[in-house]
């Protein structure tokens, strides 16, 4: 059955760390290991080392977008990308979308360099729907206060942009990447045009199946961003939460993935009838 | 076959809900994760100060199980007649010893902890620590305590020959910032969980088993916090190199 992961990352020469190929050499041993059939993944600039990760300047948001294109077409069978920009340079945004996705991209990544509500998302968002691009928005689940290095996000940020551009599709980041993921079940409940990735390195028990009840298994997707291990556990437990029909498991696997997506963008169509 | 998660607990845990954390799931947890036995804490005596009444709740809600489910009741060093109740502890069959240094607001050098640490191995019982419950972006604003500080287990694991730590829920780094800060025989009183420490692309589970070997470390799952599942994911996405390793057997730290 199809894998598709949908929060990846891959790192590259310009990122500063000398075993960056090792660490992309592990995503995708892990990812044979566990059967993802797509990868989809981000370069968030430098990841910090020529300007911060979630404040990529746009000489970096471009290196990254165009070493996760070099990526792409040398793992033309398991990777797909975001066009990764920064949305305080809106033209500069605007033309890495356009052109990350002639090169194939097949969504938007926006860390965390503006509040999800601001309004300088909105051209990029319009572009988006238009160009049929989902979002992956960087989210801190539950804001109560600021952080560095990053305008965090909230889900409830998040579900005001989602109201603002209906067309467009929106997934909220790693519900396991910390904070108080519960916050963000209610905040989205009501927001149809959000999907919730399962990414992150926390496995609270009973975060799965407060998901599931809250927003239902088709708004689910599977991702691991930096713990592979933690999403493999996650998906093993999906079947423990008792919530689920095998249909719902294949959502959640690779069929809400690919509705948002669009199936023939990741490779995946006319598999299992869709 | 795990022989001993050494990091499960029983009981509700005051800042969320828990799903049915009940021996009674526990044992059937066990036996699908393929696990023989575990050490239980109560999770409810974390917060309270004076942890006599939980610990006799934990003997009550374990008996029916004594075959998988041996307690780790827990002692405060800071309350008057702690070593009578260690003892009392002991003579119950408890198979460790639990604390909260942070919780207790003990300082990393406390005399008063290190005296535990040794009274806990004079009596062949094991100390077990942990370095949090919660990751600490997620914590209540009641929730105050704070991680468990690396310079904590440092002071412990010198204290003397006699004590043996167990530390649950610890990252690659704080798990490297005690090691490599121990002489070879302090590290040898000291081993760690693999509960949170990260897997792929990152790797960190493998990067310490090159480096400070697969007897440095026990399995465990932090249940019904975290689930259960993610241990056996780490060890099954581990490279060629390091793969099926051999942790060590927390009921042997003795021998």
């Amino acid at each position: 059955m199809p894998l598709v992961d949908v929060h990846a990352h891959f790192l590259y020469a310009e990122c500063g760390r000398a075993d960056w190929a090792e660490v992309n050499a592990a995503r995708m041993r892990a990812g044979a290991t566990m059967g993802i059939t797509c990868h989809i993944a981000s370069i968030l600039g430098s990841f910090g080392f020529t300007s911060p990760t979630y404040f990529p300047s746009p000489a970096d948001v471009t290196a990254g977008n165009d070493a996760m294109l070099a990526i792409c077409e040398r793992e033309a069978t398991h990777v797909r990308m975001y066009a990764t920009v920064n949305p305080n340079y809106t033209e500069h945004a605007l033309g890495e979308i356009e052109r990350c996705a002639a090169g194939g991209a097949v969504g938007v990544k926006l860390a965390a360099s503006r509040r999800a509500d601001d309004a300088l998302l909105d051209p990029i968002c319009s572009l988006a729907a238009e160009r049929r691009l989902p979002v992956l928005h960087h989210i801190w689940q539950h804001r109560t206060r600021e952080w560095p290095s990053q305008e965090i996000s909230d889900g409830t940020d998040l579900a005001r942009l989602a109201q603002r551009h209906p067309r467009t599709w929106f997934i909220l980041a790693h519900i396991g990447g910390g904070g108080d993921y519960q916050h963000s079940f209610h905040a989205i409940s009501g927001a149809p045009n959000i999907m919730l990735d399962i990414s992150g390195s926390g496995v609270d028990r009973g975060m799965l199946d407060g998901a599931v009840r809250c927003v239902g298994a088709q708004r689910i997707v599977f991702g691991t961003d930096v713990t592979m291990e933690t999403g493999l556990a996650k998906l093993r437990a999906l079947d423990a939460t008792g919530l689920l029909s095998a249909r719902d498991t294949e959502d959640i696997r690779w069929g809400n993935a690919a509705r948002v997506f669009g199936a023939d963008r990741l490779g995946m169509a006319g598999i299992g009838g869709r | 076959m795990i022989g001993v998660d050494p990091s499960v607990f029983i009981g509700q845990y005051a800042f969320r809900h828990v799903p049915h954390p009940d021996p009674e799931v526990l044992v059937r947890v066990l036996d699908r994760e393929r696990i023989e036995r575990a050490w239980v804490g109560y999770l409810p005596t974390v917060h309270h100060r004076d942890p006599s009444p939980g610990n006799a709740e934990l003997q009550r809600l374990l008996k029916p199980w004594r075959t998988r489910l041996a307690a780790a009741p827990v002692i405060r060093p800071d309350y008057p007649q702690w070593e009578k109740a260690l003892d009392s502890a002991a003579s119950e069959g408890a198979a460790a010893i639990r604390a909260w240094p942070s919780h207790w607001r003990m300082a990393a050098d406390d005399l008063r902890l290190r005296d535990l640490a040794l009274a806990c191995g004079s009596r062949r019982l094991p100390l077990v620590l942990t370095v949090r419950l919660e990751d600490i972006r997620q914590r209540h604003p009641l929730d105050t305590a704070g991680d468990l500080s690396a310079a904590t287990v440092r002071s412990l694991a010198r204290a003397g020959d006699g004590a043996r730590l167990i530390v649950c829920a610890a990252g690659k780094d704080f798990i490297e910032e005690v090691h490599w800060g121990l002489t070879p025989a302090e590290q040898r009183r000291v081993v760690w969980d693999i509960s949170w420490i990260w897997g792929p692309p990152e790797d960190h589970l493998a990067k310490l088993l090159r480096t400070i070997g697969e007897a440095r470390l026990v399995y465990g799952t932090q249940w019904p916090l975290r689930l259960t599942q993610s241990p056996a994911a780490n060890i099954e996405l581990l490279p060629d190199d390091v793969a099926r390793p051999v942790f060590a057997d927390p009921s042997k730290l003795f021998d």
